[in-house]
């Protein structure tokens, strides 16, 4: 691919790979939006943005364009809000093959259309060998929160239960398997998928969700340690209730490394009443992304932003959030 | 007539200071009166010899008593008549004088053992000279009002001793007796039968005894803290109590009721004996006899630890008991012991048959402390019951003005109060990652902080951001700055600070022989060669940095290190060609199949999880490992290390020095620091495991070797310098043999050398370091900006 210069190459190159897989004809600089969810009073607006760099860029289970659009969608979702439209941003290093680029189109549009969202707007850049790294994707999106609905980490309270939609680990330990590069054989597939009709399933059921968290980069210890300290409660987690995979806790026992802080792309926390804990279970486990989803512990008034587990050897040890990777703490 | 007033600080308040000073001036007839301040005791005298007054004074104190500094001014006003002991002023007891809890006094010994007396085997006796104090306060200053003494009403006999300036017990805070003080009791917790002929004895401490002895595991709730007993000389008990706690190979602690018993099973040199009965009463650490306990006791190692009674609960129990018990801390392993009667039979119902319990509440968890003798002094290796919270006066230059908070470590935590030029370091705290110590150590913090009025404007934290210590230190900063210490020049700083050498003397070298901690250039240090003073520190020389694959999981499996070690130079196909026949290739090999090689290598090469290390605490994993003495795991914390130095053959260290392995001092690529390279020791090693050495035989070789490289990289950092002065810390100091070699050829090469004593050279001591250092930075950053605005 060499197409940095801009001019008819690069429309062609944008039209043949990007425009014609995403949107109706005419993708534009600027689209106009309309949506009868937007006219309901009381309607807020969400709006995000996040970059994506993986490498590789294709993994089982997914390529950086299933996470560049799951990824937006989820933070749309956790905050409680209908995801409506993405837009799509590349910056492509020179080199990169075309079939990799209409690959992620294609992941894209899946992920998109699976998430039922629509990608209305984007933009490409190429920048010159060495500049880049492969491909990195930015996106955009916004959604509607339908009136009332208020999902924030500051709404938890004390007693109220956490659930997860499903295994932990499973994309950060993919991640690391199809590097190549460590010599680890794994049956592994990233988890990374849409969360946004889990979400609306939970809340069909139990409409006073009081927060979700996708437990990304920073895994499951960043995502609850957020809503501790968000909401001022202590958290409480049970270890032998955490979905592990045994792949997953193999690898991390080779590369010494801890599953709590492995990063998923598309495993849900929620934290709901205690009365509604048992409704809330039965409704993400009717639909397939929630099929694994357990209850792994509790929001609790001692300790408040701190949050502890409960391990399988009878002790308890602090589940703190890392500043960096994870660096031995030993002395 | 003349008189003077006297202000004397240090430990002087609550252990019978007054009534000493009081009797010290009927028999000089002098006239005048004591009284405490928040300043310290104020003492004046009217009379003849008033000049001599002081040099008495430091020949009458009192057992527990300790003078920091005394000064003497002339009076002009006339005397009252007589000497008399005046009330203490509103709030005026000094905050800084809180004294650590006394082993039981031989006078209240010989009480409770004589049926005439009163006390007469009540369990609680104690006086100004012993018994609890840290233990039982709840908020300062210290008086009975605010111990969890107070709900004890004192009965006539308890007060008038109480109110009597001639009598042992006068303003003995935790006075009581067996009419109005605490009372213990036995009871069945979840498990077991109840043997009735235990209960038929005298009464129920001889009760606990039979316990014992009936081979039962008995939960006693002591001073600062449950234990957990048994007879231990009862392997099956052991084996019991430690499959009921989960607690894996870590060695057992053992009291026994006298010397004469301790003799029978361990070597006692005088300094160890003193140790052994001094009113600290640590655990000592001492040379087992071998075959007389069972190996389960502490198995691989060559030490026990032991400690005498040190409450008259303990003395009663253990006088019927001609045997050593097991006094483990009362937990489930790795959390802190229980303190409350409620705990025990909630959490300890699993583990013990029965609880001895009592109604004293304790207000302050102290674990025991733990100390070892050598090269003729005490080094403590736990800080704990009996040292703390004994402030440290820091030396000479540092000032009284500022008041500064020291987070400490991750591991052995403790944290450290500084204020009006002392430092108060709290007890040892454990581990942070276990929740239970988390929590109870941000209670001793709020406690301390409460205790001694301290509101500091500064906070000091370890380099690592994910230490539980310094995120905890930002988040109470509150906008107040904080200082982040590079761990090794806070281990130098401590010992500096414990010696007493005076704020802007001349740089020492400081040596830190460490597990790991978090180097200025991101990677992890642990064998570090500081030019070092308390303002900041160059650093000379290392260990060779070695990759650590797996991060926290080499940590812990000494064959990650060896690994790494070996194939830092020497590649796999080269091993496996020259030493294919060991026994060590098959324990890789097999150790392949769950982890790959290839895996391995990759995480080495990318550093992916595998920080590089010039950790001295891997290194002598990767000996032990290699010698054959650990390999998977560990169950705690330095236990390769120790059992590699308890196998040394004592005969294989006086052989000739050319048998020593050879370290040598290369220069490290890019920066060009010297380094200690360990690549030919492997090779010897790999050498006398073809000729089948013992393993013994090869640890002394492998500790004369690095004590010997570590005297030389020395002496080549010092030459040419005038550093004259060597500061020996970290964690790896506490392996006798190294510290003994290195300290014992430093010295030869004419240096003077610092050493650990009352402090911890482990992570114990960390907070004593920070806190020195962050004070030592700011009294010069202050300093600058006087220069600059009188310029
Ligand atoms: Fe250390
Ligand atoms: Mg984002
Ligand atoms: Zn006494
Ligand atoms: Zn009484």
């Amino acid at each position: 691919l060499a197409h940095g210069g801009g001019g008819k190459a690069m429309r062609d190159l944008i039209e043949d790979v990007f425009t014609s897989v995403f949107a109706p004809p005419g993708m534009e600089d600027q689209a106009r939006l309309m949506d009868a969810s937007l006219l309901e009073p009381g309607a807020e607006l969400a709006f995000t943005t996040d970059s994506f760099v993986v490498s590789p860029m294709e993994f089982p289970g997914g390529d950086i364009g299933t996470i560049s659009v799951c990824g937006t969608v989820n933070d749309l979702a956790v905050g409680g809000a209908r995801p409506l439209w993405l837009s799509a941003a590349f910056i492509i290093e020179e080199g990169v093959e075309i079939t990799t680029l209409r690959q992620i189109a294609a992941s894209m549009q899946k992920s998109a259309l699976e998430a039922g969202v629509r990608i209305v707007t984007g933009d490409t850049k190429v920048v010159g060998k060495g500049s880049g790294d492969g491909v990195f994707v930015t996106t955009a999106g916004i959604g509607v929160i339908p009136p009332g609905r208020r999902m924030l980490a500051e709404s938890v309270r004390p007693g109220d239960i956490a659930l997860v939609s499903g295994v932990l680990g499973d994309h950060g330990a993919a991640i690391l398997a199809a590097r190549g590069d460590m010599d680890l054989t794994s049956d592994i597939r990233s988890d990374c998928q849409p969360l946004n009709h889990l979400i609306e399933a939970v809340l069909t059921a139990v409409p006073d969700i009081r927060a979700a968290r996708d437990a990304t980069r920073g895994g499951l210890a960043s995502a609850l340690n957020e809503v501790a300290y968000a909401a001022g409660v202590g958290i409480e987690i049970t270890e032998a209730d955490l979905p592990l995979r045994q792949e997953v806790r193999g690898i991390c026992e080779i590369l010494g490394l801890d599953p709590l802080y492995l990063a998923n792309e598309g495993t849900l926390v929620l934290f709901v009443p205690p009365d509604q804990a048992v409704s809330a279970l039965a409704a993400m486990k009717s639909v397939p992304a929630g099929r694994g989803a357990r209850v792994i512990g509790k929001a609790v008034t001692a300790h408040p932003g701190t949050v502890i587990m409960k391990t399988v050897l009878g002790g308890a040890r602090i589940v703190d959030m890392l500043v960096g990777e994870q660096l031995p703490r030993i002395c | 007539m003349n008189g003077a007033r006297l202000t004397v600080r240090g430990q002087v308040q609550g252990v019978g200071f007054r009534p000493a000073v009081w009797r010290l001036a009927q028999d000089m007839q002098l006239q005048g009166d004591v009284r405490n301040t928040a300043e310290g005791v104020v003492i004046r005298i009217w009379g003849e010899g008033t000049q001599s007054f002081p040099t008495r004074l430091h020949k009458a104190l009192p057992a527990l008593a300790r003078i920091e500094e005394l000064t003497m001014e002339p009076l002009e006003t006339a005397p009252p008549p007589g000497f008399s002991i005046v009330a203490s002023d509103a709030g005026g007891a000094m905050r800084a004088s809180i004294t650590p809890d006394a082993a039981t006094c031989p006078d209240c010994l010989a009480e409770i053992r004589n049926p005439f007396e009163r006390r007469y085997r009540y369990p609680f006796t104690n006086c100004t000279h012993c018994g609890p104090r840290f233990s039982i306060i709840e908020s300062a200053p210290y008086d009975r009002a605010r111990t969890t003494m107070a709900p004890f009403d004192l009965c006539e006999p308890c007060e008038a001793e109480y109110r009597n300036p001639a009598d042992r017990r006068f303003h003995a805070q935790p006075i009581a007796c067996g009419r109005c003080g605490p009372r213990i009791w036995i009871e069945k917790l979840g498990r077991g039968a109840v043997h009735l002929e235990a209960f038929s004895m005298l009464d129920d401490v001889d009760a606990t005894g039979g316990m014992i002895l009936n081979g039962h595991i008995v939960a006693i709730r002591g001073l600062g803290g449950v234990h957990l007993t048994c007879d231990a000389t009862n392997a099956a008990a052991i084996v019991e109590l430690r499959r009921r706690k989960g607690r894996d190979g870590k060695a057992l602690a053992l009291m026994a009721r006298d010397l004469d018993l301790v003799r029978h099973y361990c070597e006692v040199s005088n300094e160890e004996a003193a140790a052994l009965s001094g009113p600290e009463a640590p655990i000592v650490l001492l040379k087992t006899k071998p075959n007389r306990l069972p190996d389960s006791i502490a198995p691989g190692l060559d030490r026990l630890g032991v400690m005498l009674p040190y409450t008259p609960f303990y003395h009663m129990i253990l006088r019927r008991i001609g045997r050593p018990v097991i006094m483990t801390s009362g937990n489930p392993s790795g959390q802190p012991q229980c303190i409350g009667n409620e705990e025990v039979r909630d959490r300890l119902a699993d583990i013990a048959d029965f609880a001895c319990l009592h109604d004293r509440e304790i207000a302050n968890r102290i674990d025991d402390s733990v100390v070892r003798i050598d090269l003729g002094r005490m080094r403590v290796i736990r800080r704990a019951r009996g040292f703390a919270p004994q402030a440290i006066t820091l030396p000479e230059g540092f000032s009284r003005d500022h008041q500064i908070l020291a987070m400490g470590s991750e591991l052995k935590n403790t944290f450290c109060l500084i204020k009006d030029g002392q430092a108060i370091l709290s007890q040892h705290m454990g581990d942070l990652e276990d929740a239970e110590t988390y929590l109870d150590s941000e209670r001793n913090l709020s406690l301390y902080t409460a205790i001694y009025d301290h509101s500091p404007s500064l906070l000091a934290v370890d380099q690592h951001p994910d230490y539980l210590s310094t995120q905890r230190g930002y988040a109470l900063a509150d906008g107040r700055p904080v200082v982040e210490v590079q761990h090794h020049h806070a281990h130098i700083a401590a010992c500096m600070a414990e010696n007493g050498r005076a704020l802007g003397a001349p740089p020492v070298l400081g040596i830190a022989m460490d597990g790991s901690g978090l180097g200025e250039d991101g990677t992890f240090w642990g064998g570090e060669f500081l030019i070092a003073d308390y303002c900041g520190y160059q650093r000379a020389g290392c260990l060779k940095p070695v990759a650590l694959p797996g991060g926290t999981a080499a940590i812990k499996a000494p064959w990650r290190n060896a690994y790494a070690h070996l194939m830092a130079e020497m590649g796999w196909s080269e091993f496996a060609m020259n030493f294919r026949e060991l026994p060590l290739f098959e324990k890789f090999n097999r150790q392949f199949e769950t982890v790959s090689r290839s895996t391995l290598d990759s995480m080495i090469r990318q550093g992916r999880n595998a920080p590089v290390s010039s950790s001295c605490g891997r290194l002598f994993d990767a000996a032990a490992a290699i010698a054959g003495l650990a390999w998977e795991a560990q169950a705690y914390e330095g236990e390769a290390a120790m059992r590699f130095e308890a196998a040394i053959d004592r005969d294989a260290l006086s052989e000739p020095d050319e048998l020593a392995y050879p370290f040598s001092i290369p220069l490290l690529k890019g920066n060009g620091l010297p380094y200690i390279e360990p690549l030919a020791v492997w090779r010897a090693m790999l050498g006398d495991l073809i000729l089948k050495t013992p393993a013994g035989v090869m640890s002394a070789r492998f500790h004369r070797g690095l004590a010997n490289v570590i005297v030389a990289m020395a002496a080549r950092i010092t030459a040419d310098t005038a550093i004259d002065t060597i500061a020996l810390s970290g964690g790896c100091f506490q392996n006798a043999t190294l510290f003994t070699l290195v300290h014992q050829g430093l010295e030869r090469a004419g240096k003077i050398v610092l050493s650990h004593g009352k402090v911890p050279a482990n992570d114990g001591g960390l907070s004593l370091g920070q806190g020195a250092i962050a004070l030592a930075i700011t009294q010069s950053a202050n300093q600058r900006a006087e220069e600059t605005s009188c310029a």
